[in-house]
């Protein structure tokens, strides 16, 4: 710019400024709300937990070997027939410790919305470059796909796809993806228009960058922070809906129960008083979906520059 | 308004011909339509006698054809259970759900829009701030477990409300309604309340941001400079500018909320279409299935229509612009 | 005698942000009589716009009034109660704003908007208040007003739309209108049709009028007294004609310089180096300092707002002309 400053030998701002990383400014704008904060470790614990539950679990709830039929429906803290454990959160009717069930049924289903926001991420991605990069027709017959999907309610297509393919842990992410991929191909595709029409990437097919690259080093960067926000909701909503498929008997099998389906097993006792089965499952479900939330919540705050200041 | 509305009508009869298609594909192309359209219990030559009849031997695009034919006819075909026209099975279930649906809708308002008002009139109050966080837990709350909840505690614990059904009705116009009897509504308290936690949360949010967007416009504070009192320019200048949003979301989630009353239906046995079509997917009665689809698609698209309306009387500026 | 429609004394409005305390508006005073205009004129940002909304106490928060007097015909409106400002608004004191798509209301009729007006200060009956309405929207030019008065504002065009906020701030006959910046998103033709239209107004019904601008050709045919602001602070104060034509401050000096009529042709136009300062940490001394081009050290310290000629005052050390005063 101006010979005064270029005169001037260069001293500390350059280096500064690379000190705070985009990244490390992220971290610190991120730990800027507590609750948020709060969100993630819990989430963190979910998690591991999650993970662990063969080796933490106080009991493998599928083995039958080590079920008691005789210690159905205890209530909370009620010791085991056999006086080698408590049952800390109760049994359902087949004796089984809710806290393991709990722990292994929170392994389906956040594997299950994990797995079907990373798939959907990724076909919802791919179609929404697509569209942004090919315009014209394909761009017209991809966001028609994606209005008309996002206009259904989710839980009703999910519903069709379900009955038509059946149960099954497969089958629920598959539902899951197609109800959720158009999320991610707006985002995408509404980042990358913007984007493209930036001077930088111009710049890049002047050059005659081949496409691939100015996809995957230009465009695609620039989608991932709205991409992030949208994929930590989109688990929250995946685990949610997976919970009130499975409780409506369309989701998991039996032999696979996630956590809408311990609460679906304990909908009949509910009303004779024995709220546990239903109750402390349900606690799980919601505590994991709020933190997911906040986390989330943070995350859009902080990724999102239309709200920067 | 005549071009408006005409214009309008043509689009929604063409996204009702592509739904046509793609639950004609879903059906008869995916699956297998003998299996789906003929009772499992039919022998050899029933089979051969009802896929003939069916016209399933027939090319596919004539096929769609005919299936479009009935459907226009409102022949979406026969329960293999119930015996009876899919369509009128459904249809006699309808108010059931629209009863509820509208329900849900009004507590939402009823309940969203002061609380949204009031959090968005005082940001920084603290019970503005216990409002905004009770909106985040509404959104990420299970409906079904609410529900669940709320029989444990209104029905099981303390008694108060009836757990499961419809209760008392009175036949008005020829359909059932329970919201005219005490037994009815008393009944409909908690599946209302429970299916509008969603809706209810996002009228708050919707509210808030609209209020708090709508104070810094210049005009609220003209009309300040002008020396109205703020009850006026809260409920007349902010809020009728607000309620477009509103109405518009609201409006358009109701088909939203007809949908998520399967999930309300099943958990308080209430007998509408969302419990019909749980119970047929569960027992694999795919007619049912089909004319379900085909109503909630046709439903959907009448929202639509009647929320375009709706704001177009609320803005003058989208009346104008569809009048020239 | 009784006292002019207003008078502001050392008024200071200041924002409480996150980032600091900005001092927008920071020791203003001002005199302002009957029938008389007064030219509020100043760059973006120079608080001219808070002292306007300060007289009619419509700070939004984190702003608000921490010091100084607002004196309306004598009474101080800076210790009167809510519910007595709101009575005052739009009723003894107008305002006119500087946006006139934004003023009105959408979503509301300009009936509604008017009568209401009308019925917040005169308990009148609503078909008095329209026949009140209807005459407003007559004396401000606009053509068949019984009919207009069912139209919405987008049906206005903005020169349309301004002369309704200025008929809603007539509507009660105030004592003293503050309009900030009204002509500024007009063009030229309408700007001229509504400043003739206000010199009358004042003329014939003694309303004082506050015109808040930053284009002084507007003010040199307009108003009667200007007073300069820059960064929160009147830097000069005096009538109209004479401020003009002998600027004391070089602030205005550099205002003036750079106004295209009063150069000649051929010659580059004159400009006022560097920005208009944060508000936020201003240093201590003349805020004018860094851009003027007569600064020297002494500048450092406050200057006094004295008076240099009679009735003409000035916030600097060494104004323009010194040797006469001297």
């Amino acid at each position: 710019m101006s010979s005064a400053t270029a005169g001037t030998p260069a001293t500390s701002p350059p280096q500064a400024a690379a000190v705070e990383t985009p990244f490390r400014r992220f971290v610190a704008e991120f730990a800027e709300s507590r609750l948020a904060l709060f969100g993630l470790g819990l989430f963190l614990l979910i998690a591991a937990a999650a993970l662990l539950a063969p080796w933490i679990a106080p009991q493998d709830p599928y083995d039958l070997a080590q079920l008691d039929i005789m210690d159905g429906r205890l209530e909370p803290g009620s010791p085991s027939g056999d006086g080698r454990m408590t049952y800390w959160l109760g049994t359902d009717d087949q004796g089984r410790d809710m806290l393991s069930g709990i722990l292994y049924g929170l392994r389906i289903s956040l594997g299950v919305g994990a797995g079907s926001a990373i798939l959907a991420c990724l076909v919802g991605a791919s179609l929404g470059m697509l569209a942004a990069y090919a315009g014209g027709r394909t761009d017209g017959l991809i966001m028609r796909l994606v209005d008309l999907q996002l206009s259904f309610p989710a839980i009703l297509a999910a519903l069709m796809i379900l009955a038509f393919l059946g149960k099954g842990v497969l089958n629920v992410v598959i539902a899951l993806v197609v109800v959720e991929w158009a999320y991610y191909a707006r985002t995408v595709r509404g980042t990358a228009l913007v984007e493209r029409r930036r001077e930088y990437i111009e710049a890049a097919q002047c050059l005659a960058l081949p496409t691939r690259r100015i996809i995957f080093r230009h465009l695609l960067p620039n989608c991932l922070p709205p991409l992030i926000v949208v994929g930590t909701m989109q688990v929250a909503r995946a685990i949610a809906l997976e919970a009130t498929l499975s409780f409506l008997g369309l989701g998991v099998p039996i032999t696979e129960p996630s956590l809408g389906l311990l609460i679906a097993n304990g909908y009949e006792y509910m009303l004779s008083g024995k709220y546990w089965i239903s109750f402390y499952p349900g606690i799980a479900l919601l505590v994991t979906i709020v933190a997911i939330n906040l986390v989330g919540d943070q995350l859009r705050d902080v990724l999102n520059p239309r709200l920067k200041k | 308004m005549t071009v408006f509305l005409l214009r309008r009508l043509l689009q929604a009869a063409a996204v009702v011909l592509v739904m046509s298609l793609l639950v004609f594909l879903g059906v008869y192309a995916i699956g297998d339509p003998v299996e789906i359209l003929i009772s499992p219990e039919a022998d050899q030559i029933e089979r051969e006698r009802a896929i003939r009849a069916l016209g399933l031997d027939l090319p596919l695009w004539q096929q769609y054809l005919v299936f479009l034919g009935r459907a226009l006819q409102g022949d979406l075909g026969r329960s293999f259970v119930f015996n009876e026209p899919a369509l009128q099975l459904i249809l006699q279930r309808m108010p059931a759900t629209l009863e509820l649906a509208v329900g849900a809708t009004l507590v939402a308002l009823v309940i969203g829009l002061p609380l949204g008002l009031y959090a968005g009139l005082r940001p920084h109050a603290p019970v503005a701030k216990g409002i905004l966080a009770g909106s985040i837990l509404g959104f990420s709350l299970p409906t079904f477990w609410v529900g669940l909840m709320l029989i444990m505690v209104f029905a099981v614990q303390l008694g108060w409300l009836p757990s499961t059904g419809r209760g008392e009705t009175v036949t008005v116009l020829g359909m059932r309604w329970s919201f005219l009897t005490r037994d009815g509504l008393a009944h409909m308290v908690m599946p209302a309340l429970n299916l509008s936690l969603f809706k209810t949360s996002l009228v708050i949010r919707l509210t808030r941001a609209g209020v708090r967007e709508t104070m810094l416009m210049d005009y609220v504070k003209f009309a300040r400079a002008k020396g109205l009192s703020p009850a006026r320019i809260t409920f007349v200048h902010v809020f009728k500018n607000i309620l477009i949003p509103v109405v518009t979301v609201v409006g358009l989630e109701f088909g939203g909320t007809i949908a998520f009353s399967v999930v309300t239906e099943s958990v308080f046995a209430w007998p509408g279409m969302g419990k019909l079509i749980i119970d047929s997917i569960n027992v694999l009665d795919r007619p049912v299935m089909v004319a379900y689809l085909m109503i909630i698609v046709l439903m959907f698209i009448t929202i639509n229509l009647v929320v375009d309306i709706t704001y177009s009387l609320l803005d003058p500026r989208v009346r104008l612009e569809g009048k020239s | 005698m009784s006292p002019p429609t207003l008078q502001v004394r050392n008024l200071r409005t200041h924002f409480f942000t996150r980032a600091g305390v900005v001092r927008a508006v920071d020791d203003v005073s001002f005199t302002v009589g009957r029938g008389r205009v007064l030219g509020l004129v100043g760059e973006s940002g120079s608080g001219k716009s808070v002292t306007g909304f300060s007289i009619l106490g419509l700070v939004d928060p984190p702003g608000r009034i921490v010091g100084g007097q607002v004196l309306f015909q004598g009474q101080d409106l800076a210790t009167l109660s809510e519910e007595a400002m709101r009575r005052l608004r739009g009723n003894r004191i107008a305002m006119i704003f500087q946006d006139p798509m934004m003023t009105l209301n959408p979503v509301l009729r300009i009936d509604t908007q008017m009568i209401e007006t009308v019925l917040a200060h005169a308990k009148v009956s609503r078909e008095e208040a329209r026949q009140r309405a209807r005459d407003a929207l007559g004396q401000v030019g606009i053509p068949s007003p019984e009919e207009r008065l069912r139209a919405y504002p987008h049906q206005f065009s903005g020169g349309m739309r301004q002369r309704v906020a200025i008929a809603i701030a007539l509507l009660h006959k105030p004592d003293l209108i503050v309009a900030d910046e009204p002509t500024t998103a007009l063009d030229v033709t309408i700007q001229g049709q509504i400043l003739a239209e206000a010199q009358k107004l004042c003329a014939e019904s003694g309303t004082a009028l506050i015109w808040i601008t930053h284009d002084l050709s507007v003010v040199a045919g307009l108003a009667d007294d200007i007073a300069v602001m820059y960064a929160g602070k009147v830097v000069e104060q005096g009538p109209v004609a004479e401020v003009l034509d002998a600027p004391l401050h070089p602030y205005t000096v550099g205002l003036i310089g750079s106004v295209p009529s009063r150069n000649r042709r051929g010659e580059p136009l004159r400009q006022i180096p560097g920005m208009t300062p944060s508000l936020l940490n201003l240093p201590a001394g003349c805020a004018f300092r860094a851009r003027c081009p007569r600064a020297e050290a002494r500048c450092a310290e406050p200057p006094p707002f004295a008076e240099y000629r009679p009735g003409r005052f000035a916030r600097c050390i060494h104004p323009h002309g010194e040797a006469i005063a001297a």
